[in-house]
């Protein structure tokens, strides 16, 4: 299967996920939102370009945004992330095996567990403080907001973390086809 | 206007990211604040849609919720019905005035259309229902939308056979409400932290108010719904001298999480209202 299309169906499976499952659990604490569509963005390709990558970004924001009735919301955090990855991969990639290698980021890609860690950690917190923070400027708690931040940040990387596991991604080596 | 050029394209990237982050929070604030999006009805098609195939399958799950709720509210019913009234005094009688009924729009107030709910949020900040029906069928925008329990909330935005409701769990959403025990009133809103809590304000003090107690819709709220339909019950009074009045937290009546069929309200009274009252201001 060609990038484009195994892309094409993870945007919709991700949105729907989101809407239908994630989005539809009954909640356990108020701050607690399970969110994970955004994985989205972290696992396109490398090759990507970075205005591409933002292009992309809103719109799949704005998908989810059309289901949820809040035109603007995670279509502005997910823009943020995708602007800050390019940044954040060439910060972590090893400077010599950022040539040819692999397609996609992934725990081999970026060289190991720790990298990867932080690759996503770091992408999970942007998004979820950008993401409470435009919602707090309409409802207005400090704590809330701090609370809701780190609880739906450990949230997401639990989810993240069985993603991992359960989706297999083959780590395929960059060609020049 | 070389070096212009130059400077956009080394630019460009931050540029368009600018630009993107413009467009979303303009969209964002500009529909919190209005309510209303050209997108959304083009958009609100095409996700209904989606709900509605999705909600096929999700029916079912609901189905013994769904039938527990409506024989509910069809004893309710019965239990209002004349002939279950009767009593030795033959002077006493109780009896339904059917002409009321039979002269339809003359003396009506509220009429209800049912709906079927297609998509459904209370875990996010703001949350809206998308609804089965839309101008087609009659529903206008600030409509109230009542469930088998009690207030769910209005529509904010009819379209041709789809509607969104904005939820009681909504920042924005405010409504008049009485304490039933004692006829006060006060204002019933959310404060967007968790879904099974609702705030209630400016009940005074001199009113005693119990934890268990019913709120349910004031008469000041009566443009929209009918007064007398259920909000909540308290669970909580906080203590707070520093203030005159109650600031009390009420768990919902609805179980958001499960809605399935809610009814949308129309007050047929609501121009004549307006009118009045418009006319009143401009004096």
């Amino acid at each position: 299967m060609s990038d484009l299309v195994k892309n094409i169906i993870r945007f919709a499976a991700f949105i729907l996920i989101q809407v239908y499952v994630l989005n539809r659990i009954p909640p356990v604490h108020r701050f607690i939102v399970p969110y994970l569509y955004f994985l989205y963005i972290l696992w396109l390709p490398f090759k990507t370009t970075p205005i591409n990558l933002m292009l992309i970004a809103f719109v799949f924001g704005i998908s989810l945004d059309s289901f949820t009735n809040t035109p603007g919301l995670h279509a502005a955090a997910c823009v943020l992330i995708a602007f800050i990855r390019p940044y954040l991969i060439t910060i972590i990639l090893p400077q010599e095996r950022k040539e040819l290698y692999y397609t996609n980021p992934s725990v081999k890609s970026l060289g190991g567990v720790a990298p990867y860690a932080l690759y996503i950690s770091v992408l999970t917190f942007i998004h979820h403080l950008y993401l409470t923070f435009l919602e707090w400027l309409s409802t207005g708690n400090w704590w809330y907001f701090l609370g809701k931040v780190l609880a739906t940040t450990g949230v997401s990387l639990m989810l993240i973390l069985i993603a991992e596991i359960l989706v297999y991604r083959k780590d395929q080596m960059r060609t020049n086809a | 206007m070389r070096n212009i050029f130059l400077f956009l394209k080394n630019r460009s990237k931050f540029i368009i990211f600018v630009a993107l982050q413009v467009i979303a929070l303009w969209i964002l604030f500009k529909y919190n604040k209005f309510h209303e999006a050209a997108y959304l009805g083009v958009a609100g098609e095409i996700t209904g849609r989606i709900n509605q195939q999705y909600n096929k399958v999700e029916y079912y799950f609901q189905l013994k919720q769904t039938n527990d709720a409506l024989v509910r509210e069809n004893l309710e019913l019965r239990q209002q019905l004349a002939q279950n009234f009767e009593a030795p005094d033959t002077s006493f009688t109780n009896f339904t005035d059917t002409v009321n009924f039979l002269k339809d729009n003359e003396q009506r107030k509220y009429r209800y259309r049912s709906a079927k709910v297609l998509n459904n949020t209370y875990t996010l900040t703001d949350n809206y229902l998308t609804i089965h029906i839309g101008t087609a069928q009659g529903v206008q925008k600030d409509m109230g939308v009542i469930g088998a329990d009690g207030v769910v909330g209005t529509i904010v935005n009819a379209g041709k056979n789809f509607s969104v409701v904005m939820s009681l769990l909504h920042h924005q959403s405010k409504l008049s409400a009485r304490h039933l025990r004692s006829g006060e009133t006060g204002s019933v809103y959310w404060e967007g932290e968790s879904p099974f809590e609702l705030t209630m304000t400016n009940v005074q003090k001199s009113v005693e108010v119990k934890v268990g107690d019913t709120i349910v819709t004031s008469q000041y709220a009566s443009y929209r719904y009918p007064q007398g339909i259920m909000i909540g019950t308290v669970i909580e009074v906080e203590e707070n001298n520093s203030r005159n009045f109650h600031t009390l937290k009420l768990r919902p009546s609805t179980h958001f999480n499960r809605l399935e069929w809610v009814t949308v309200v129309e007050n047929l009274q609501l121009e004549e209202q307006l009118a009045i009252e418009e006319s009143t201001r401009k004096n």
